[in-house]
């Protein structure tokens, strides 16, 4: 097995030993259990007069909720991602655990490598597991289907690697606290520079909205979210929102249309600049 | 900044042929900032020999294991392991290595981390089983081979470290203070181990602080302070001087500082061991003494040890 892939399994092996996965799972379990309970008692609503809400009500209701719940969950990914991340190089040269790894005929660029695949994978499975866990659960309860269940996945799930390769990269150079809570004030700051971009739209300030944009190219995970969030919305809302032009798309928990294109392929092109420049960080450190 | 040494190819070297030695460098030097780490380290280790290399704290000796390792790069100067460049990826194949701040998986039983190493290494997966079984029993872990390494002792995690050096036979290895964390019976032990190198031909680098485990393993030695080597030889090369203990009594410092002019001298009261003395100047010492009104009780020759010869090159090398 290459040496990339050895590091790929010890570092998923190593979550698994110290039972990351496990309080992963029970939580998600929790959360996904007391968020169905919740999804269902939308069918429950009933008007003034007491009728029943009509379908599309329970329809628009869930999916704003099914929105609030995905920020969170995607915020834990998040969050879980920069905080694993952090340490992942640092917390190793600072132990001596690499010592002993990088005499042996391993480049350095393979342990990165190895690294990064390895919490991607979890990044991804735990995405993808709690994900289509989370929509099945609502699906049970309401009967809504986001109307692109995937996409969402995806983006939630992409959102989780841009902090993971953002705490890596800082970890080829910063302690596994520094690098972990600059990640986390990154994120954060990007999200809140979306909703800066977002009063730009609403006010048709160029600058403003000028904010948003450079903060979607220096870390997407805002951009990612929106994406995310136009995969949850019915198509009625967003025929809504866009007819209501600017105003319709000032909304940090809305997204009137997709992400652009030229920003999909800008992300492809994030990743690679971000780990090549975790592999040449490493690759010129002294230990 | 310059990349820290990572190459695959062998570099052309006159070196670079069977019967090279084990490490040789030429004017290796490592500055950090400003501060000068090696200051020209040039030696060479033949294949085969158990090389003591020692020093005072801060001397440089990590810092040169970690440029010969190539996890470091040097400031400027060459060096060749086995014959390959400094930072060659096919040497380190050949090469063991227990690093001092040594840590492994502690959600890892020994057993993994050392196949762990073993395909890192790597070696053939069919030899892993015989190698592991090996080198657990040649570091006293036979026992302990399913347990987790968290809940290992600091002794039993190096006596680990040692095991995952010793994987795969490989032609050189390097030992940095490999006994810190040892008890007299582990210490033990590592001296036989490193013994049973030096028969099947492996070359050792030993970085210690531990003078006399170093006296009684290396075949040679090299002394390194402020980040240069002072003093490279053969045992009998270094300790060919005569250490005297005098007993005396009556003896002013004043009188004490004046004994100086007989070399350094280690003032423990009424004992006084003079580190390196010619045995036909002991009728003038005590002469001396008995001049000043000192009065003589014993006069005991003994061979210096390498530890009193460290200290007097470390003396030296302050004036």
């Amino acid at each position: 097995m290459p040496p990339f892939l050895v590091i790929a399994r010890l570092t998923i092996q190593e979550s698994s030993r110290r039972r990351l996965l496990l309080a992963l799972l029970i939580l998600t379990l929790v959360v996904v259990g007391f968020s169905a309970w919740g999804f269902n008692k939308i069918t429950t609503l009933t008007r003034a007069n007491g009728t029943p809400l009509p379908p599309e009500q329970v329809a628009l209701l869930t999916s704003q909720l099914l929105i609030v719940v995905t920020f969170m969950f995607s915020g834990v990914l998040a969050l879980s991602a920069a905080v694993v991340a952090g340490p992942l190089i640092s917390g190793e040269v600072e132990s001596g655990l690499l010592l002993s790894m990088l005499a042996r005929p391993v480049r350095r660029s393979e342990v990165v490598i190895g690294k990064w695949l390895g919490l991607a994978a979890l990044v991804a499975v735990y995405a993808a597991g709690a994900g289509s866990l989370e929509l099945g659960a609502v699906d049970w309860a309401t009967g809504y289907l986001p109307p692109h269940p995937v996409e969402l996945l995806v983006f939630v799930a992409a959102e989780g690697l841009v902090l993971l390769s953002v705490g890596m990269l800082l970890s080829t150079r910063l302690s596994g606290i520094t690098a972990g809570v600059i990640a986390l004030v990154a994120w954060l700051m990007a999200w809140i520079a979306g909703v800066v971009g977002d009063i730009g739209t609403g006010l048709q300030n160029q600058a403003l909205e000028n904010v948003g944009v450079v903060s979607h190219l220096l870390l997407p995970s805002d951009g990612l979210w929106r994406g995310a969030i136009y995969a949850m919305e019915p198509d009625t809302l967003i025929a809504a929102m866009r007819a209501l032009g600017a105003a319709g798309r000032a909304n940090p928990f809305a997204a009137a249309d997709p992400p652009p294109t030229q920003f999909l392929a800008w992300v492809v092109i994030w990743f690679a600049l971000v780990l090549s420049l975790s592999i040449w960080s490493f690759r010129t450190r002294e230990i | 900044m310059a990349e820290v040494a990572e190459k695959t190819e062998a570099a052309a070297s006159p070196e670079a042929a069977a019967g090279t030695p084990a490490v040789k460098t030429v004017e290796l030097r490592k500055k950090f900032g400003r501060t000068i780490a090696l200051a020209g380290l040039s030696m060479t280790v033949p294949r085969g020999e158990v090389f003591g290399f020692l020093g005072p704290n801060g001397a440089g000796k990590t810092t040169a294991v970690k440029l010969l390792l190539g996890l470091l790069t040097p400031t400027s100067g060459e060096g060749w392991l086995l014959g390959k460049r400094l930072g060659d990826l096919g040497t380190r194949r050949h090469i063991g290595y227990l690093p001092e701040l040594f840590r492994y998986q502690a959600w890892l039983t020994a057993s993994e981390v050392l196949t762990l190493h073993c395909e890192l290494a790597p070696l053939p997966r069919a030899s892993w089983k015989d190698e592991i079984r090996t080198v657990l029993e040649t570091v006293g872990l036979t026992e302990r081979a399913n347990d987790r390494v968290g809940t290992f002792s600091k002794g039993m995690q190096q006596r680990l470290g040692l095991g995952a050096a010793l994987l795969g036979e490989p032609e050189l290895v390097f030992l940095d203070e490999p006994t810190s964390a040892l008890d007299p019976v582990g210490r033990h032990d590592v001296r036989e181990i490193i013994r049973g190198l030096a028969s099947r031909g492996t070359a050792v680098f030993l970085n210690s602080h531990l003078l006399s485990e170093v006296e009684q393993v290396c075949d040679r030695v090299a002394v390194v302070d402020h980040g240069r080597v002072i003093a490279e030889g053969t045992m009998d090369d270094l300790l060919g001087g005569t250490a005297v203990r005098v007993r005396v009594a009556g003896l002013a410092q004043a009188d004490k500082n004046q004994l100086a002019k007989f070399g350094r001298i280690d003032d423990e009261g009424e004992q006084l061991t003079f580190a390196s003395l010619d045995p036909g100047r002991v009728p003038e010492l005590v002469a001396t003494i008995v001049s000043m009104g000192g009065r003589v009780y014993e006069v005991a020759p003994r061979h210096q040890t390498l530890e009193d010869r460290f200290l007097q090159l470390l003396e030296d090398e302050e004036k």
